[in-house]
């Protein structure tokens, strides 16, 4: 099978995060980043099932240059290339021209299948898989935890979570749009061997004309929404912090929880 | 402005969803910061009584209802085809959706079909220098942004989901509507998936709905190997051992222990959420708890904002000096 799937590199939350100068956005200088957790899982979904398909993977990013990094990790992972939509016009847009960037560049392939994650961790929109999907006009499936062949090639078994601790068990035809779920596998680690072959891959790096798609209709001019600012939650109306060395705080919280809370 | 608001309502089996009543609190706030109407629709099959009750319950201009044997199954082709027709004939502004897996499961792709703003998550909405401005999570939940409709794009309908507890059902606005049908044309809804079953996703062995307390690990605590300090706490409390995603995730509990939108719903009456960040997707599944203790390095991580007590600090050095107060206080 030909295979896509999206990954994007997002700031590691685990960092210590600052509001950058201008309010807008983090500052982004200094900060590690990594590929979205998701999509780690759905490249590990492209790479295993192109093995068991005797096909291919091709990595797609909307990022600017630094997520060249992500695409040689999943290079070294297996893919046997990858798109990076870099071009400055293409970037900061919305769930929307995002998903509509990366079906362009997509639909030039002849692919059978596409993965995404479900969510990114930095905009969280948990939308960009499904309105690619609408955009090629394939089905999606949003949520996955467990894909199956079905009927030959011509259609997948899906397991997606729903609310509450249930799954549905869904079929899909194909080609279609697999929007992967955390936990679905155990992403593999990237072996030396597979390090030096992601450095001859090619990564392509189309413009917005190449995709046949006007510079005005992509990122942030194509964005219907706006970023304002971001800040942290307000801690006022937060926990009773206690402070002092552990055995001091511990000793101090558990009195508060016997003689305040009474839950001891 | 004088705008027209729709609220999006989600029905099990003849039952509205809470997060639906909310949905309609954030309507009313909307429709008041907008000098809007508030109008609601509802999609399902057999629905008649529902929504006889919601119309003689609920403040609004209408409620449009398609009541179809065709709906009778959620399907994303169905409910987006349904809506993108009425979208197009009515055109209003603003559709709210509740904020649950269904919604975020086929609106995106509706608002892609009618050109529309995509908004999902949305925590608060309120109005600034007279363009509406939504808030909600980024950087998974640690910050939150402060969103708006880019001028040029004012006039396509925005489509924004409501997150659960940003807006109270206590405040949906009493009084009636007027029903009104809503087209259902069969050939634009068909679905190409086939749905084949539904299952729990973990054998539910333990029930933590019941635990009285529960001591909750997350990511922070670095590893299987490094579990030992969650069970100790807990074995001297007598509480359930709990977990946020990645915990399950990694495999260093099993799939019933997980707590959250997409695990287990618990209210003990006390959580100790040690190395978990608080994540929406999180808290929605222990906001029920009585008393809530967070043990975090990061003195910003959100679960802070909804603990009663907090300690800053490593938790592989506050939960053992935690478990030995404990015995002590035992005796
Ligand atoms: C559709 C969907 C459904 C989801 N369902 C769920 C669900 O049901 N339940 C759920 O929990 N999540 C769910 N998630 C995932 C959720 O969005 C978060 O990613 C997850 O809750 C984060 O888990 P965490 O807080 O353990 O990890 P992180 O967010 O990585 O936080 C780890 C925390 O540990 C702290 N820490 C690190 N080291 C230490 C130390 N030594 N001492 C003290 N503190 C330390 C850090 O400061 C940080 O705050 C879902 C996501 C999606 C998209
Ligand atoms: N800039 C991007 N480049 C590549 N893939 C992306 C990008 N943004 C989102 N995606 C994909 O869409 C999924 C959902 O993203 P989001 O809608 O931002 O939560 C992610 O898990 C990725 O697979």
């Amino acid at each position: 099978m030909k295979i896509a799937v999206c990954i994007k590199q997002v700031p590691d939350t685990e960092a210590r995060l600052r509001v950058g100068p201008d309010g807008r956005w983090i500052e982004e200088e200094d900060l590690p980043f990594i590929i979205n957790e998701n999509d780690e899982f759905a490249l590990e979904e492209a790479i295993s099932w192109a093995e068991e398909t005797d096909g291919e993977v091709t990595v797609f990013t909307l990022g600017p240059p630094r997520a060249t990094e992500a695409l040689r990790k999943a290079l070294a992972l297996g893919a046997a290339e990858a798109v990076h939509l870099e071009d400055r016009s293409f970037q900061d847009g919305d769930a929307i021209s995002t998903g509509r960037a990366l079906a362009a560049a997509i639909s030039r392939g002849d692919f059978d299948l596409v993965f995404t994650g479900s969510q990114t961790d930095d905009l969280g929109f948990g939308a960009t898989g499904s309105v690619l999907a609408e955009v090629l006009g394939w089905p999606h499936a949003w949520l996955v935890m467990g894909v199956e062949l079905d009927d030959g090639e011509e259609a997948l078994q899906v397991v997606r979570e729903m609310e509450g601790g249930m799954n549905q068990r869904i079929r899909v035809p194909l080609p279609a749009v697999i929007e992967v779920q955390a936990g679905i596998n155990h992403p593999r680690y990237a072996s030396l061997r597979g390090i030096m072959k992601a450095k001859r891959k090619p990564i392509e790096t189309p413009s917005p004309s190449d995709l046949g798609l006007d510079a005005q209709a992509v990122g942030a001019a194509g964005a219907g929404l706006e970023l304002l600012s971001v800040s942290f939650p307000p801690s006022s109306e937060g926990a009773e912090l206690i402070e002092g060395e552990p055995e001091e705080a511990a000793a101090a919280l558990v009195e508060k929880l016997e003689k305040e809370a009474r839950v001891l | 402005m004088a705008t027209k608001i729709w609220v999006i309502l989600q029905q099990q089996n003849g039952e509205l969803n809470a997060l639906s009543k909310e949905t309609l609190a954030a309507g009313a706030h909307l429709a008041r910061l907008t000098d809007g109407s508030m109008e609601g629709v509802l999609l399902g099959s057999g629905i008649d009584v529902l929504a006889d009750e919601i119309a003689g319950e609920i403040d609004m201009t209408a409620l449009h209802v398609a009541d179809d044997p065709l709906l009778e199954r959620y399907t994303p082709e169905g409910y987006a085809g349904v809506l993108t027709g009425a979208i197009r004939r009515s055109a209003p502004d603003y559709l709210l959706f509740p904020h649950t897996y269904q919604s975020m499961d086929y609106f995106p792709r509706l608002a892609q079909r009618v050109d529309g703003v995509l908004v999902p998550g949305v925590e608060a909405v309120s109005e600034e220098e007279g363009s509406i401005v939504w808030t909600r999570p980024v950087l998974g939940g640690k910050l939150q942004s402060r969103v708006r409709v880019k001028t040029d794009f004012v006039g396509r309908p925005v489509l924004a989901s409501i997150q659960s507890g940003a807006y109270s059902g206590e405040e949906a606005p009493s009084g009636t509507a007027a029903r009104s049908p809503l087209p259902v044309p069969a050939d634009e809804i068909g679905s190409p998936r086939e749905i084949l079953a539904e299952e729990q996703a973990a054998e539910d062995e333990v029930d933590l709905s019941k635990a009285n307390v529960i001591v909750a690990a997350g990511r922070g605590v670095g590893g299987e190997e490094k579990m030992q300090v969650i069970h100790d706490l807990a074995d001297t409390l007598g509480a359930e051992v709990g977990a946020s995603r990645p915990v399950i995730d990694n495999e260093w509990l099993p799939r019933d222990r997980q707590i959250g939108s997409s695990g287990q719903t618990v209210a003990p009456k006390l959580y100790i959420a040690v190395g978990i960040s608080g994540a929406i997707q999180h808290l929605v599944g222990m906001k029920g708890s009585g008393v809530v203790v967070a043990v975090n390095k990061d003195p910003n991580a959100p679960i802070f904002s909804v603990a009663d007590y907090g300690i800053v600090g490593d938790l592989h050095e506050v939960l053992p000096a935690l478990t030995e107060a404990i015995r002590g206080a035992k005796g």
